[in-house]
């Protein structure tokens, strides 16, 4: 059953830390918590689910575009909706709120409330001492991976990211320093977004495409977040497994309340900021940064 | 300007006959309000079963009602039920209060239709559901008839008499693996979704189930819109279950099988999944949801009576799919009203409430007649078993969804055996055969 518990937990968790990634790299940067992440995920999974089905695009191809064409919406939406009331934190809240029920309504009109699917890039299973693991799982996993790997390597070996960790650090001396602080954040939007989008182009395979699909990936990343430390890379991956594995192990030691993995996953949330409150990896005060 | 009294008095006149006449006017129509989460599946197939039954009685030039014919007219109404039950309510009002509908086909969910319920009854207005199962939205006609009389269950029958049909189908299976593969005892794995109507089902299963001579090696309760179900999988298969008995209404079901069939889970689905009973099941299980097994109302090529076929044919031909239990508003409409508005010769309420509860007719998925509860009060409820409504039990075999039950099903000792026509043999999936035959 360890074994059972330890695969499960990766496979979540690893999903979880490719939405949180995004997430936390725009707040980060650019002190945006944009609450329309996840439903850009879901756009992008429409997207695929469009081109795949009603298109006959390769899905391989059909991801490409998606992630394209989502990470162009969001630098628009953030042109329009988000630069012009950057400096109001509220007002940022809660314009991504309405900026993906908007994108919400939009699927629902045009896809209507069907549940729909978009085949796996890989099919089958692997045994790995008696547990079934799915190929699309694994290519997930690693996807996941690959993913923070490359963001790291932005962040640390490019002028770029120097950029944005110099803009998330003070984003008044950045300024100073003859950095376009504004530049910096649109870019960093953009990353973020196609992040959100390439979580959308490796999870849809597992999921099911619909217009809700943007809410409980959401609460669940805020959890991880939140977890890991606002803003915190390093922190989102760790707090993406600690809930991961959380599930895993009430869907396994409680089967009754399998459904209640997410309530208790976020009770560990709760214990952990109780005893750290800035979160695993996250700094105490404002003024540290 | 002086306007003459004579012009005043012709205006006078012409708004008093306006007044008197736009009512007759807009009485020549019988307003028929149906309402479903219209955006989504469900609501389909209200509009759907509704929208051929009011074509098919204006065909005919609409219906006697007294020594008038009056044409039927539909009204949509949006409940979005499955988000938001303010919707829902005001949905039914807007039906009742601008729209004033004669009657209402349709509602869903049991807990946006108790609350749509009311405002129908307030309004004393004929509400058939078409939708909602739970056994509670019955039991208050008999409760306070008076207030509940005009609601009428439409389909599908309770969700007693479903967790009834259900477990016979999992004997059945459960019959056919022990013969097939020489297992002495059955395993069960419950998985319900984490909803109000499972509840039940599932103090059933640990009650009925080793009754049965079957085990229950766990109960699992992923969340109803759960997208990945792994892990459940996992502790499932780790619990050796041969039969996995599914209680699911929502997307969790397409995930579900989707799942299991990714990982060729050595264990028969059986039970109740709605996404199931979709022909867009396959395709959306990207052709893993082959042999899933679920309760339903219809299916291409099964016969229930001589109904049955006219309407699925002219359904599918109509709308290009199989239909499910929401288009029953077909029914509900040219069986179960249209009738007894012709015999009434009025649309008045309390006449047709009379007429309905003592009536026994033929439908296409079999036959209605209004139960009473233990003290003989009317509970408007369907009647189960065998000669009124049964369902059927449905699998996928080769992306095909097929009838399999009822095939030689006895209600009771002594009975003679029911099969429908067009009813095939249930298969096991090859890699259960895999893992268990010796």
């Amino acid at each position: 059953m360890i074994l059972d518990i330890i695969i499960s937990g990766l496979i979540s968790g690893s999903v979880y830390a490719l939405l949180a990634i995004g997430f936390s790299l725009i707040y980060g940067a650019a002190r945006i918590v944009n609450l329309a992440h996840t439903a850009f995920y879901m756009v992008a999974s429409y997207c695929i689910y469009y081109a795949t089905h009603k298109m006959g695009v390769h899905p391989v191809l059909a991801m490409l575009a998606a992630i394209i064409l989502v990470t162009l919406i969001g630098l628009v939406c953030y042109q329009l909706f988000i630069n012009p009331i950057r400096e109001h934190e509220a007002a940022v809240l809660i314009a991504t709120i309405a900026m993906a029920m908007a994108m919400q309504e939009v699927m629902l009109l045009i896809f209507t409330g069907d549940f729909l699917s978009v085949p796996a890039l890989v099919k089958g299973y692997l045994k790995i001492f008696g547990v079934k693991i799915a190929y699309q799982q694994l290519l997930t996993i690693g996807a996941a991976l690959l993913i923070l790997a490359g963001v790291w390597a932005v962040l640390m070996k490019t002028r770029l990211g120097l950029a944005v960790r110099a803009t998330a650090q003070d984003r008044e001396v950045a300024n100073l320093m003859g950095m376009n602080e504004s530049r910096v954040a649109m870019i960093t939007m953009g990353i973020s977004v196609g992040l959100a989008a390439f979580a959308g182009a490796v999870v849809v395979p597992l999921t099911i495409v619909n217009p809700h699909m943007w809410m409980h990936p959401l609460i669940i990343m805020l959890a991880v977040v939140v977890l890991g430390g606002l803003g915190s890379l390093k922190g989102s991956f760790a707090g993406a497994y600690i809930l991961g594995f959380t599930e895993s192990l009430v869907v396994f030691l409680l089967p009754m309340g399998a459904f209640l993995k997410g309530s208790v996953a976020l009770s560990v949330m709760i214990l952990v900021l109780l005893i750290r409150p800035e979160g695993l990896f996250g700094v105490a005060f404002e003024e540290e940064r | 300007m002086k306007i003459p009294k004579f012009v005043l008095s012709i205006l006078l006149v012409a708004c008093l006959v306006m007044a008197i006449g736009l009512p007759a006017y807009a009485a020549k129509v019988i307003k028929i309000g149906v309402i479903g989460p219209m955006k989504f599946v469900q609501g389909k197939g209200h509009w759907n079963g509704a929208t051929m039954a009011a074509e098919e009685i204006n065909a005919k030039g609409g219906l006697w009602v007294g020594k008038k014919k009056m044409k039927v007219e539909l009204v949509k109404a949006d409940s979005n039920e499955f988000l938001s039950m303010t919707d829902a309510t005001n949905a039914m009002e807007l039906l009742l209060t601008r729209h004033k509908v004669d009657f209402i086909v349709g509602g869903f969910r049991t807990e946006a239709v108790l609350a749509m319920q009311d405002i129908a009854m307030d309004h004393k207005k004929i509400f058939i559901g078409v939708g909602a199962a739970s056994d509670e939205i019955c039991t208050r006609v008999a409760k306070d008839y008076d207030t509940y009389k005009y609601w009428f269950r439409g389909s599908p029958f309770n969700s007693t008499y479903l967790g009834k049909t259900s477990f016979i189908h999992l004997g059945t299976v459960a019959a056919i693996l022990k013969m097939s593969l020489n297992i002495p005892k059955i395993k069960v794995a419950v998985v319900a979704e984490k909803a109000m109507w499972t509840e039940g089902m599932i103090k059933a299963c640990k009650v009925y189930l080793p009754k049965m001579g079957m085990e229950v090696v766990g109960i699992w309760r992923p969340s109803a819109v759960a997208t990945d179900v792994t892990a459940e999988l996992a502790a499932i298969q780790r619990s050796g279950a041969h039969i996995v008995f599914t209680i699911f209404s929502s997307s969790v079901g397409i995930t579900f099988a989707r799942q299991a069939g990714e990982l060729k889970i050595p264990a028969a689905m059986v039970g109740i999944n709605v996404e199931a009973q979709k022909d867009g099941f396959y395709e959306a299980t990207e052709k893993m949801g082959n042999y899933v097994m679920t309760l339903n109302t219809y299916a291409r090529g099964v016969e229930v009576n001589e109904l049955t076929p006219r309407f699925v044919n002219t359904y599918i031909k109509r709308f290009g799919e199989t239909p499910t239990y929401t288009a029953d508003t077909y029914t509900a409409i040219i069986y179960s009203l249209a009738p007894v508005i012709e015999e009434a010769g009025t649309l008045d309420a309390d006449k047709i409430v009379a007429l309905m509860e003592n009536r026994e007719y033929a439908v296409p998925s079999g036959k209605h007649k209004y139960m009473k509860d233990a003290q003989g009060r009317h509970l408007h409820d369907l009647t189960w078993g065998p000669g009124y409504l049964t369902s059927l039990g449905v699998q996928w075999q080769d992306g095909k969804l097929v009838g399999v039950w009822p095939n030689r099903w006895k209600a009771a000792k002594g009975v003679p055996e029911i099969t429908y026509k067009g009813i095939v043999p249930y298969k096991i999936a090859p890699w259960i055969i895999e893992k268990y035959k010796k």
